[in-house]
């Protein structure tokens, strides 16, 4: 019983020492901004490796998303004669909601994992020690680079994935299913605002790349130095950072919808 | 001690890691100029020896000094700057995999220095140069065998010319050509570029052909100290054990476990 | 060298393609309506009966079109009615008239609610921070099936 008792206290004092280091490890990071400002180039690279080569992926499921959107959408809404508000519902489900939940999702997959693996790998193979050998702190140089490209990416991405979302949503609802195109670009102009909506969902998606992004490089300083470590610290990233945003995102919702 | 002046003194040290002590009251001189290679049972924290001295690591207890500086203590900036007198070739290299072998031996030089382009490319090409390497300037860290990537990694280390140089187990699993290879080199770098050596090995032919002192080390402590023939002769247990490689002797072959009879009829 | 100069490009391209799909999320997706400036917009205030369904954020019309939002609704504790705060177009400033009449109206039978202004005659207009003192309170169906119900039974 003891010994239990023991073994939890154990846990929380490992998950607190956790929150701990990878605190400091964000501070550290974010302090190194005029390192990367000084060394743009380490931050273009990190934006290609982190923003660029997740387009496809982002662009695709976007496309579907908004599909599946307008299908749906519009099967309920015919049922009440209001299928020209099409355009509204799914403008506004992809803003507010999906595209930064969903784009997050896929960048913490993505992108999150292979940063994890990456600054996993550095760290197995010495190149971290040696970094701080030679004189120059791997937080500013390794990961405070990708910090920021994780930041900057994620709402880019997240951007691209609400316009070709409701593009692919008036594929579907215009296109093949006859809605009238005045009334599915009308009704969303009317009922979409652009501080209210659109700004909130960009403000929803830099959240979650801070939050993804400081996981994905806090698993990755953080692990223990083997294959295995490296590993268990991927799969932490997805999960982690996954949870994160689902449950950050409601707390947002609230926050900036909540006021009815 | 026949050497009188020494750039590292480490004195009472005292390292602990998750409550088992690495080192006990460990002291240990290093000689200026010569080649010192610490050796010793895998496991004896050699490496760890290697990363307090680059004050990677902090001492529980005792005293570290590189050149009468105390490294455990001095502010990060005084660090860096000891450590740019400082180089060190890791186990694995360690060649940062997103740069090419130019790029890494370049990595020090633009760090510390605002040296014009065709300067560093000079510095660069002689530091490969001498590892034998200047053909393979263009190729990335992947493309390496072991052997060249450790002579990159030497270059890369070198590059700044300094002082102190540290090895970590540069012999293992080599073959026998590069490991010719890289004692020629580490005893030439050391005597043409003046530089204080600190080899860290379980490999005794090698350490010993080219070592001009030797300690060893075994239970977090120096157990022997000397000239490698001095070493050789000594009487001492746990030095016969580990330079005659016999299974079994003051560091037992067994982890320590209750009775192996009473183990196998399933007793606690 | 020349991998460099193609991550610079498409990272170039990244960021100009995110720019623009950002203005079509400003334009064509939000058509970026006036209220999003508040320097556009004046501040009128109106005292309701009763709400019903209004929220925050529902539309002020004028003849079918547009013309502001609903700021906030709050309870006057003073006179214990519904304190609603509008926010109309500037383009309507020093146009409504004080004997402007307001009343809360239903899109289609289940739709939101909304506000509706109708002018008056009066030749005095509505200042910033000024009051429309015409108000009709919201329908609310419960109220119209119960007076239904008992004039029904007078009869």
């Amino acid at each position: 019983m003891v010994a239990q008792l023991q073994q939890i206290g154990k846990r929380v004092l490992d998950i607190v020492a956790g929150l701990g280091r990878s605190a400091q490890l964000l501070i550290a990071a974010l302090l190194g901004i005029s390192y990367v400002l000084k060394n743009f180039r380490l931050l273009v690279k990190q934006v290609y490796v982190t923003g660029v080569l997740s387009i496809a992926i982002i662009s695709v499921s976007g496309l579907f998303i908004g599909m599946v959107l307008g299908l749906q959408g519009y099967s309920i809404l015919v049922d009440f004669g209001a299928e020209d508000a099409l355009g509204q519902m799914v403008a506004l489900t992809l803003l507010r909601e999906l595209s930064p939940v969903v784009a997050a999702l896929l960048f913490a997959g993505r992108a999150g994992s292979a940063l994890t693996a990456e600054i996993g790998l550095m760290k197995a193979t010495e190149q971290l020690a040696s970094m701080e050998m030679i004189g120059v702190d791997p937080v500013k140089r390794v990961i405070a680079p990708r910090l920021y490209a994780g930041i900057i990416s994620l709402p880019l991405l997240c951007i691209i994935f609400s316009v070709i979302g409701v593009w692919g949503g008036m594929l579907v609802g215009v296109e093949w299913l006859g809605v009238f195109d005045g009334s599915y670009w009308g009704n969303m102009q009317a009922s979409v605002n652009f501080g209210h909506d659109v700004l909130n969902g960009v403000v929803k998606s830099i959240v979650f790349a801070i939050v993804v992004t400081w996981i994905a490089v806090f698993q990755g300083y953080d692990l223990v130095p083997t294959s295995e470590g490296i590993s268990r610290a991927t799969t932490k990233t997805v999960v982690h950072g996954s949870l994160a945003v689902l449950g950050l995102d409601f707390v947002l919702t609230a926050l900036m919808f909540g006021d009815f | 001690m026949p050497y009188a002046d020494s750039l590292v003194e480490i004195s009472n040290l005292t390292f602990k890691r998750d409550h088992r002590a690495i080192f006990s009251d460990l002291s240990l001189k290093i000689p200026k100029g010569k080649i010192t290679a610490i050796m010793g049972p895998s496991g004896t924290g050699k490496t760890t020896l290697l990363r307090l001295i680059g004050g990677q690591l902090k001492p529980d207890a005792g005293r570290i000094l590189v050149d009468g500086q105390s490294v455990p203590n001095i502010s990060r900036k005084d660090l860096f700057a000891l450590r740019k007198r400082m180089g060190m070739l890791f186990q694995s290299g360690a060649l940062f995999s997103e740069l090419s072998v130019y790029e890494n031996v370049a990595f020090p030089i633009r760090v510390h220095t605002d040296l014009p382009e065709d300067m560093i490319r000079d510095l660069v090409l002689i530091k490969l140069e001498s590892v034998g390497l200047r053909g393979a300037r263009d190729l990335m860290p992947s493309e390496l065998s072991g052997g060249m990537s450790r002579r990159v990694a030497l270059a890369r280390a070198i590059a700044l010319d300094p002082e102190l140089m540290m090895y970590d187990e540069p012999f293992v699993g080599q073959d026998p050509i590069t490991l010719g290879v890289l004692v020629k080199l580490i005893r030439q770098l050391n005597d043409s570029l003046q530089m204080t050596t600190v080899l860290v090995s379980h490999d005794i032919d090698e350490s010993l052909s080219i070592a001009d002192h030797v300690c060893v080390l075994s239970g977090g402590k120096v157990v022997a100290e000397g000239s490698p023939d001095e070493v050789l002769q000594s009487e001492q247990a746990e030095v016969r054990q580990f330079i005659q490689g016999l299974p079994d002797g003051p560091v037992p072959f067994r982890y320590p476990t209750g009775d192996f009879a009473q183990d196998m009829l399933g007793c606690n | 060298m020349m991998t460099t100069r193609w991550i610079e490009v498409s990272v170039g391209a990244f960021v100009v393609a995110a720019g623009l799909a950002f203005l079509v999320l400003a334009l064509k997706v939000s058509g970026l309506d006036y209220n999003t400036d508040e320097k556009s917009t004046y501040t009128v205030y109106a005292h309701f009966n009763n709400v019903g369904g209004l929220k925050p954020r529902a539309k002020v019309t004028m003849a079918g079109v547009t013309i502001g939002r609903v700021a906030s609704i709050e309870i006057d504790s003073k006179w214990y009615d519904a304190k609603v705060t509008l926010k109309i177009d500037n383009s309507m400033k020093g146009k409504l008239s004080e004997d402007t009449s307001a009343m809360i109206l239903t899109s289609g039978l289940l739709g939101e609610n909304y506000i509706g202004l109708i002018v008056g005659a009066e030749e005095n207009m509505i200042q910033d921070g000024g009051e429309i003192k015409d108000t009709q309170p919201a329908l609310v169906l419960e109220d119209l099936i119960g007076k239904f119900l008992s004039s029904m039974g007078k009869e």
